[in-house]
């Protein structure tokens, strides 16, 4: 029988997944190419330039992760898959946040972390503050991996 | 996004901005003993091209330098035709000329064109214009009829000149880049000032000056040619008026300081592209830049040459990028 409500959760799985993971890859493209340049005229940046480049990355790993929980919730990973279309709608929204957030918080940091390696190339020993810059839009990322993962632990519970 | 193509180029830029020259660079150019020491002072910074004596050469090869760093880094060049385009006309006035001559001139083109300098040479020479692109041939005519039939090699000059300066106006307001916009309107309003300052010293008549001026945004070419054909004092009182008010007293001092405020403007207004990480502004910036410090190092190890005092050379060095 169709069940509309593992539909909608699987939905939402996927794009917490998806929407990040294509925001890092994006991301980290970009900073990969601003390092490549820098280590191109200097290689002794490498191990900063790297830093900067997987600031991006994070973003696809929390949407995996909030794709994760919410497969192991619904029961895809194993156990009892028997949702309500209202709970399976509630997880679909409450991935929402994870996967709108990582993908343009992802190319925003890359932004960032372009602009850092710039200033790594000109100033190696600011490394430290450099590294601040695109950081700060990781804020962001973790907040929507909080509410999302909040979302559907609590969905869980819920008698509906 | 357009912006994200010159990442790869704007890092390697970013690491090559720490070796263009610098103002303590420069000074330290200027009070060096002679052109030797100078020279000495430049291979190690790097800067060697060309013979062991032959500033000439080293300075081409540091050209050539850049250039083959931009091949490098961007694959369709035209982007920075708006920087090329004066040599092409360049290169076009001295093949009318050389035709005129009959006699083979040596070193006077320039390498660094949209058009290969064969190719202006073989249209002028065989009268072909078709060869030349579509806004080259008028002003190829126009300048071949004038220095071959009236002999007036100052109005082939002019005419060429002003379809230079347009060509580098049009391209910078269609490169769609704010940056080469700001290029194209300054290289174009500098041009009219000087040519306005020349006429005006000269006693030019208003035919010269309204076929020489070319239309720019920043200023009115009507205000300046009346200027113009009153008084150099006339044209500094206008330039009070415009966006360039800091050139009047400049023009006041003398034409060389003139000059050099407009040299320094553009490494003013191109300054904010060290701070900015995407597009093609950095790269442009940085042909600049390196233009202009060739420039200021020809004009040290000219003035040493010629044993001028430190002073007089610092007073014509440009302000740097870095």
């Amino acid at each position: 029988m169709l069940n509309i409500g593992v539909i909608l959760a699987l939905l939402g799985a996927v794009l917490a997944a998806l929407c990040a993971g294509i925001g890092s890859s994006i991301g980290v493209g970009m900073a990969g190419e601003a390092a490549a340049g820098v280590v191109t005229e200097d290689p002794a940046q490498f191990s900063k330039v790297l830093l900067l480049q997987l600031l991006p990355g994070t973003q696809g790993i929390y949407g995996l992760l909030i794709g994760f929980v919410t497969l192991t919730q619904i029961g895809i990973m194993g156990g009892s898959s028997d949702i309500s279309v209202i709970k399976g709608m509630l997880y679909l929204v409450a991935c929402l946040p994870m996967a709108f957030v990582g993908y343009k918080s992802a190319i925003r940091q890359a932004q960032a972390s372009v602009a850092s390696i710039g200033l790594v190339a000109k100033r190696p020993d600011q490394f430290g503050k450099a590294m601040i810059f695109p950081a700060m839009v990781e804020t962001y990322a973790i907040l929507a991996l909080l509410i999302s993962i909040l979302a559907i632990f609590g969905i869980g519970g819920l008698a509906i | 996004m357009a912006e994200n193509q010159y990442l790869y180029a704007v890092a390697r830029i970013r690491s090559r901005e720490l070796r263009l020259l610098t103002s303590p660079f420069m000074e330290q150019l200027a009070a060096a003993p002679d052109e030797a020491a100078c020279m000495r002072l430049l291979r190690e910074k790097g800067w060697d091209g060309g013979a062991p004596e032959d500033s000439d050469g080293m300075l081409a090869e540091e050209q050539k330098k850049t250039w083959g760093l931009m091949q490098e880094l961007v694959k369709d060049m035209s982007v920075f035709d708006v920087f090329l385009y004066v040599n092409d006309y360049h290169n076009l006035k001295a093949a009318i000329k050389e035709c005129k001559s009959k006699n083979p001139f040596t070193n006077i083109y320039l390498g660094q064109g949209t058009v290969p300098v064969e190719d202006i040479q073989k249209a002028i020479r065989e009268n072909d214009l078709s060869i030349l692109p579509e806004s080259m041939r008028e002003p190829a005519e126009e300048g071949m009829k004038a220095l071959l039939h009236t002999g007036d090699g100052q109005l082939c000059d002019m005419i060429i000149d002003r379809a230079a300066l347009e060509a580098v106006r049009k391209a910078g307001e269609s490169s769609g880049n704010e940056f080469l916009k700001l290029y194209g309107e300054l290289t174009v309003a500098a041009a009219d000032i000087k040519i306005a300052v020349r006429a005006s010293r000269t006693g030019k008549n208003r035919t010269f000056l309204e076929t020489a001026l070319v239309e720019c945004g920043t200023l009115n070419l009507k205000a300046l040619t009346e200027a113009a054909l009153e008084s150099e004092e006339a044209v500094a009182a206008y330039l009070e008026k415009t966006d360039y008010s800091d050139g009047a007293l400049e023009l006041r001092k003398s034409p060389s300081a003139f000059e050099r405020w407009c040299d320094n403007l553009l490494i003013r207004r191109i300054r904010p592209q060290l701070h900015n990480p995407f597009g093609i502004g950095p790269l442009a910036a940085y042909i600049l830049a390196r233009d202009s410090e060739i420039k200021s190092v020809r004009i040290i190890l000219a003035g040493k040459r010629n044993g001028l005092p430190a002073e007089a050379i610092r007073e014509r060095v440009r302000e740097t990028y870095v």
